[in-house]
């Protein structure tokens, strides 16, 4: 018997790392959607600058779950 | 040789039908939580569940060299003890299904096939420092790490989004969760086929068809991806209920927090070389969720109720697996008795859900006997 503990707490450190840089970021784009006035009535929202770079920041958060999301597919697919 | 033609045969269809089992006990994994939150519909979640599923039983062919994984000595393993490890393994996982319980079908398996192996090759054959090694050391691991990812996740997207529009946050995460659950069920499908495909080929090499070291034949791939994607799409809405609102009560960041843990856990576990269960992980996801939110009740009955199914999954499946290696071994009459009880136990555990059906319609409203049933003490 044995039991290959480092190789769990690494399990645990690599998932817990992933999880919570997709949340996060998943998070953020969320907020950062909704600041930009996407997905509710904006007339209180502030129009313009703010706006765009409320918007970019959205999509690059949404941009990096995507690449995490791939590269897991590359995990999931051999070869 | 025609004894072994027919065991064969009989060792195959199990195999499918253990495989169609698989994949209606493990809808829930991956699409539970999404049907209650309403990010997909209960019919839109088991179609895209049962598609990638047999994507990715198509994907990776790469299947098992040994069945058990080295729990039992393989080479001690026959065609008898197989057909019998698969009906202990059926008939666990039918139980659990009718008591909406998630349970391991790989635990199940491993157990019906303990039972068989100990009973045809004698107690000498079965390893229990690998048992403890492989299953129960995972099965305590995989929920707790679940659990505390979970949880850290789901906190962490509610404070993160605690300004923003509860409309928006609603809509951006069931949409978050179409493509978590996508993974686990692309995940799922790259391994759950490959445990059938592996059974069938073993048994396939062991009896002669097949040559040492071959690979599964183009029939083995798709007979196995249809069949668990068949069962994925029949959808085992009992479990699907109790992990989705029998142990708490989830919401859109929730339920996007807990696919997204369950697949990092299962994906880094399967690439780091520690093999956890994924119904063990999603079951701990869940409960993290639940535990992540304030305010969210989490039914630590039916939790209860769910440990005690893991504790009593190889022991239940080695009983049922022990007895059925017994009456096999008598030749091809008791393997068709065996096949004949397994089939009247099936139908009576179909005919006995049919008391209080639980279907796409009804699989997301929780009914009254549940608290009550959870709030006494689990036996």
């Amino acid at each position: 018997m044995d039991i290959n503990w480092s190789t769990l707490a690494g399990v645990f450190a690599v998932s817990l790392g992933v999880t919570v840089v997709v949340v996060v970021m998943f998070s953020l784009g969320l907020a950062a959607w909704a600041r930009a006035g996407h997905g509710q009535p904006a007339s209180d929202v502030p129009r313009g600058r703010h706006q765009k770079m409320a918007t970019s920041a959205a999509v690059l958060c949404f941009a990096s779950c995507l690449a995490v999301a791939a590269y897991g597919i590359d995990l999931i697919v051999p070869g | 040789m025609e004894s072994v033609s027919f065991l064969l045969v009989a060792v195959i269809l199990t195999a499918l039908a253990f495989d169609f089992t698989n994949g209606f006990h493990d809808t829930a994994n991956s699409m539970a939580t999404s049907i209650a939150t309403g990010a997909l519909s209960p019919r839109v979640a088991v179609a895209v569940a049962g598609l990638l599923n047999l994507a990715g039983a198509f994907l990776s062919t790469e299947v098992a060299k040994t069945i058990s994984g080295g729990i039992v000595q393989d080479s001690e393993v026959s065609l008898v003890m197989i057909f019998a490890g698969l009906i202990g393994a059926i008939l666990w996982n039918l139980v659990t299904w009718l008591l909406g319980l998630p349970s391991s079908s790989s635990h199940a398996l491993f157990g019906g096939l303990i039972g068989a192996v100990w009973v045809g090759a004698g107690g000498s054959a079965v390893r229990f420092g690998t048992i403890i090694e492989k299953i129960v050391i995972p099965a305590i691991a995989s929920p707790v790490v679940a659990c505390i990812v979970a949880v850290l996740a789901t906190y962490l997207a509610y404070v993160i989004t605690r300004r923003t529009s509860a409309y928006a946050v609603g809509k951006g995460f069931r949409a978050g969760q179409i493509g978590s659950a996508s993974l686990v069920a692309l995940a799922h499908g790259t391994n759950d086929a490959q445990k059938t495909m592996g059974v069938i080929t073993l048994a396939l090499i062991s009896s002669g068809v097949l040559s040492h070291g071959a690979g599964p034949p183009w029939w083995v791939v798709l007979s196995a991806g249809l069949a668990i994607s068949l069962g994925t799409y029949t959808g085992g809405w009992r479990i699907i209920r109790t992990m989705g609102k029998g142990l708490t009560d989830i919401q859109a960041p929730q339920g996007f927090a807990a696919e997204t843990s369950a697949t990092a856990v299962i994906l880094a576990s399967s690439h780091m070389g520690f093999a956890l269960s994924t119904t063990q992980v999603c079951t701990g996801s869940i409960l993290g969720a639940g535990l992540g939110r304030r305010l969210a009740h989490v039914r630590w009955g039916v939790a209860g109720r769910i440990a005690v199914s893991w504790l009593l999954t190889l022991p239940a499946a080695a009983a049922v697996g022990g007895v059925a290696a017994w009456v096999a071994d008598q030749g091809n009459v008791g393997v068709a008795l065996v096949a004949f009880v397994a089939m009247a136990a099936a139908a009576t555990f179909y005919v006995l859900s049919r008391r209080r059906p639980v279907s796409p319609e009804n699989v997301n409203e929780v009914p009254a006997p549940v608290p009550e049933s959870t709030a006494r003490p689990v036996a």
